[in-house]
């Protein structure tokens, strides 16, 4: 029983990984071979250096880098004080406000393409990176996250903070917001890779090279007149997952455990 | 209005430097942008980069190209850019977007940048073909550059090996059938290896496929104002039937749709003796394919019939008068004779005019590679693109049905009727003038 | 008197820390979902047309379009194919590498991968699988002697090849959450059980099911609005074809806004999607949220 137990599991791992290796497979040999495998196929990054100098994909990576960054400094600073406001404080309309937050998990920004798109190009933000990142800099994610964290916070230890004379900003700053780094690594991985991979809003919104994210360089990349060819958008697509792919395997076990701690199940 | 959006634009930017703008018009021409649509992998982007510095060097205008993906992508991005008070200040857009472009209020003509009868001689030195969509209320709207007819590659291999002549391609309806009978061909177990013929279903392409078929029956899908269709034609739904039955009765197509993109290499691994193309396509073409390829013109009912394809350059209306003309004389440098011969050599497209075909250049390459100059003889019996107003919703319907009609679902009169019910629905505000 | 202006400050602290956030959230969510609902009661404005009030009329088209309905029967069968199929391989996976097993990290890292991957990569990656005759699943499929499929190209295979690349991408992430939470159930449960003479099925549909109910909830809530949200393999595999076959509402959306610029349609359209995203998200807290306490 538990032996087929395990065997079920492994099949389904290899299900799971073949498509990914198949995909490395391709990218790294010659394009004869992306339709007929063979073992003795000869290795070559000869894809990866045609599609990296056919498209700017340099500039995609700093665009991505600045947009993802940008989203998680600018998430962090505004969800921080908010959470705790919802968590700590007694205030006339806080459940109105939170319920008004909440409306934004079921609601997200990526559905309002069409009325996001118009107010954007009132603002004249259109083809900004600054543009691409502002709908989502208000998550409801993020402050119900750290609010449910916060209210974990032992009162006894804010009450400690306050007699010492700790003004509101400082306790939040001293007392909840080092108890709640799991929960900032763990939210800040769900928004990094959410953005890093977000792609129809990005596309909706950026019109030229010096905007657009990995996501839309890439499908711009594929979309071709001419005809594909499978070796070289393998290879642009590895390169382009690479980043956040690499940074997953090294800091796996900290992600699942960061994920554990956070407690957001 | 749009001058004043783009001033907020950049106080915005300066507001928050992670918001620079992508485009900042100057008051002096010193930089264009233009979104054009082609090619990956290949080296077409280089070629373009190549064009702007040589435009730079000699003007001191410097062209940003912006690549923005296939037809349908780009035209997508330069019209949303523009509504929205960004974007570029012209763009190669599909020549059959004319219509489209024009109800959308955001062209600027030829004769409003200013023609004069210098301009005017260089403008009736293209090819009329080219220039068909490019005349509306006596006015000229767009100048041709990636130019092309639909043409058929084929794999002599796979002719010689049907025990077909290579160098006799079918030029009727019935011939191709046989010859794409003969092609495909079959493993043990019945199941297909090669296919005789593939034609591109997708959406952006079917619409393509189909016009060429259409004037292949002898029939015209639209009328020169762009308000009329005629997909119920008798000759419309024959030309349908011909596609169907390629799929359903002969068996050398495979049913459901075929992508574009996928025709090429299926072409390059053997899994289609012939495809339908562009022209545009010839360089690729004989720079992958590992095998003696041919380039044939269309056949038709009765005899060749194809269509003309490819990009036109648009001119914008929220461009400043200095920027429309910096754009025209962009528009002039790339058509020069030995440009225009160039990049026919280095894509496959067709030159846009005569005297493109009569530089040294290009005669020593038709000489050397004869197959380069299949579409251009071709040019007297093409038909135009399907062009109308609302031509992205057109197109979408038109393929919703043909794709309805290749998985079997609808007959090809059932499919081109509703075809044609949506497309009235459509096109009917546009009728009334 | 004093606890009266402490009471005073905490008040306009309150509203202070929340409303930066606050702002920028109904800015770009609660004021655009207004407008748009404004918007869908008035015709596109285009050249020389300023947008008119039409009442209700962009609803009764909407309702005479047959691809409408096509999309909204395309976008259920979608959701009620790809989440329970993801949350049950979700917490399959979870329960396999919850407990020591050969290999565990490995295996971990396999299930998970496929979510660190951005849609459009894996959209592309999946295109050369489907390719017909030589793509890897007529490959495999020939050399267990099956025929060849055009698998994006026909009508009837479409919409089941885009499921299964989302539940492929989406699996994994929803297992991080279940184990997760299979962490933090205390280990001397299962004994407890076993002492009991429970079955390991018992346990799990007895204490351990309801006890991971607060993350079916959660991992519930994200898979539905991501069968709402998520169309960007569409747009690179099918671009919503055959024939619409693969057309889900927001790619609908986009085309209708962004390639056919009819923004009073699309408009009326996004009214639709939000609608269906507040009853769907009703209907969850109803059910569920009974059994769950959120402190």
């Amino acid at each position: 029983m538990r032996g087929l137990e395990i065997a079920g599991a492994w099949l389904l791992g290899i299900l799971w990984v073949a498509p990914l290796l198949y995909a490395v497979w391709t990218a790294f040999h010659p394009a004869a071979y992306a339709t007929h495998f063979s073992l003795f196929a000869p290795l070559t990054l000869h894809n990866f250096v045609q599609a990296w100098n056919a498209a700017p994909f340099a500039r995609y990576f700093l665009n991505t880098t600045l947009l993802v960054s940008l989203v998680l400094v600018a998430q962090f600073v505004l969800c921080t004080p908010a959470a705790f406001a919802f968590a700590r404080l007694e205030f006339p309309g806080r459940d109105t406000l939170f319920a008004i937050v909440l409306l934004q998990l079921m609601v997200m920004p990526d559905v309002l393409l069409v009325g996001n798109y118009h107010i954007l190009s009132q603002l004249g933000l259109v083809d900004t990176i600054l543009g691409i990142a502002l709908p989502y800099l208000g998550s409801a994610f993020g402050i119900f996250l750290l609010r449910q964290t916060f209210r974990t916070v032992p009162q006894e230890l804010d009450d400690a903070a306050r007699l010492e004379g700790c003004t509101l900003l400082a306790r939040l700053w001293r007392v909840y917001v080092p108890l709640a780094r799991p929960t900032y690594i763990a939210y800040g991985l769900v928004s990094v890779s959410y953005h890093w991979n977000n792609f129809l809003w990005p596309l909706v919104i950026t019109n030229s090279v010096s905007t657009r994210p990995l996501t839309v360089g890439l499908a711009v990349f594929s979309s071709v007149e001419q005809g594909i060819d499978w070796s070289i958008i393998t290879a642009a697509t590895l390169m382009t997952s690479a980043p956040l792919l690499l940074a997953f395997l090294l800091f796996q076990r900290q992600f699942v455990q960061s994920f554990m701690r956070a407690g957001i199940r | 209005m749009i001058r004043r959006r783009s001033l907020l634009a950049a106080t915005a930017a300066a507001a928050a430097s992670l918001a620079a703008p992508a485009i900042v018009r100057a008051q002096t021409v010193k930089e264009l942008s233009f979104y054009y649509p082609i090619a990956v992998g290949g080296p077409i982007p280089k070629i373009i980069d190549g064009y702007c510095e040589e435009f730079q060097a000699q003007s001191g205008i410097k062209v940003t190209p912006v690549y923005a993906g296939d037809y349908t992508s780009t035209m997508v991005k330069a019209v949303t850019a523009l509504k929205g008070g960004t974007g570029p200040q012209f763009a190669v857009l599909l020549a059959a977007e004319m219509h489209s472009l024009q109800a959308q209020d955001i062209l600027v003509s030829l004769d409003e940048i200013g023609l004069d009868a210098n301009a005017k001689q260089w403008l009736a030195g293209f090819y009329p073909a080219f220039m068909a969509n490019s005349h509306a209320d006596g006015k000229t709207w767009s100048v041709p550059f990636q130019r092309s007819t639909a043409v058929q590659y084929y794999n002599k291999q796979s002719f010689e090996e049907a025990g077909l002549d290579p160098e006799k391609y079918p030029t009727t309806w019935a011939g191709l059938a046989a010859a794409a009978e003969k092609l495909t061909k079959h493993d043990a177990t019945g199941r297909v290896t090669r296919w005789g013929l593939k034609l591109a279903s997708d959406l952006g392409n079917a619409q393509w496929t189909f016009g060429a078929l259409a004037n292949q029956a002898g029939v015209v899908l639209m009328n020169e104002a762009g308000t009329e269709t005629y997909f119920k034609d008798p000759k419309s739904v024959e030309a349908l039937a011909y596609w169907h039955d390629l799929a359903f009765k002969n068996k050398v197509s495979p049913e459901g749709i075929s992508n574009w993109g996928q025709l090429s290499p299926d072409f390059f691994t053997g899994n289609a003796a012939i495809i339908q193309h562009t022209t545009g396509n010839l360089t690729n073409v004989r720079t992958n394919a590992k095998f003696p390829f041919g380039v044939a013109g269309l056949p038709g009912l009765n005899g060749p019939r194809t269509v003309v394809g490819g990009g036109n350059i648009y001119f914008f209306k929220s461009a400043s008068e200095a920027e429309r003309t910096a754009a025209l004389k962009f528009a002039r440098f790339l058509s020069e004779p030995e440009r225009a011969a160039d990049w026919s050599i280095k894509v496959g497209y067709i030159a846009t005019s005569e005297a493109a075909y009569n530089t040294p250049t290009l005669r020593k390459y038709i000489a050397e590679f004869p197959e380069a100059n299949v579409a251009r003889t071709f040019l007297p019996v093409a038909v135009g693109e399907l062009s109308t107003y609302e031509n992205q919703r057109i197109y979408k319907a038109l393929t919703d049905q043909i794709q309805a009609c290749l998985n079997g679902a609808k007959s090809p009169e059932a499919a081109l009727a509703e075809t044609q019910a949506e497309a009235q629905r459509i096109l009917r505000p546009y009728r009334r003038g | 008197m004093q606890r009266e202006t402490w009471i005073r400050r905490e008040t306009w602290q309150g509203w202070l820390l929340v409303l930066p956030a606050l702002v920028l959230l109904v800015a770009f969510t609660h004021w655009p979902a207004l407008m748009t609902l404004v918007d869908s009661f008035f015709t596109t404005s285009r050249a020389g047309h300023p947008a008119a009030f039409v009442g209700w009329d962009n609803y009764a088209d909407l309702a005479d379009d047959p691809v409408f309905w096509k999309v909204l029967a395309n976008n259920a069968i979608y959701a009620v194919a790809t989440i329970p199929v993801s949350v049950v391989l979700a917490l399959l996976m979870a329960l396999a590498v919850n407990h020591a097993l050969p290999g565990r990290g490995l295996l971990r890292m396999a299930y998970f991968t496929p979510t660190m991957l951005p849609m459009i990569a894996v959209a592309n990656i999946w295109l050369f699988f489907f390719t017909p005759d030589y793509g890897l699943f007529d490959v495999v499929l020939s050399f267990f002697g099956g025929g060849r499929h055009n698998w994006l190209g026909d009508a009837a295979t479409s919409l089941p090849a885009v499921i299964a690349v989302a539940v492929w991408k989406e699996a994994g992430f929803f297992m991080i959450f279940y184990l997760a939470a299979l962490q933090t159930l205390p280990p001397d449960l299962e004994e407890a059980a076993a002492l009991e003479g429970a079955s390991r099925f018992t346990f799990f549909r007895r204490v351990m099911l309801p006890l991971l109910m607060p993350t079916t909830l959660f991992v519930l809530v994200n898979a539905v609005i991501n069968a709402f949200r998520v169309v960007d393999h569409i747009v690179v595999m099918t671009n919503g074809g055959p024939d619409n076959a693969t057309t889900l509402l927001l790619f609908y959306i986009y085309q209708t806004g962004f390639r056919f610029w009819d923004s009073a349609a699309a408009a009326t359209q996004t009214v639709v999607l939000l609608g269906l995203l507040i009853v769907l998200a009703a209907v969850q807290f109803g059910i569920f949220g009974r059994r769950v306490h959120y402190r």
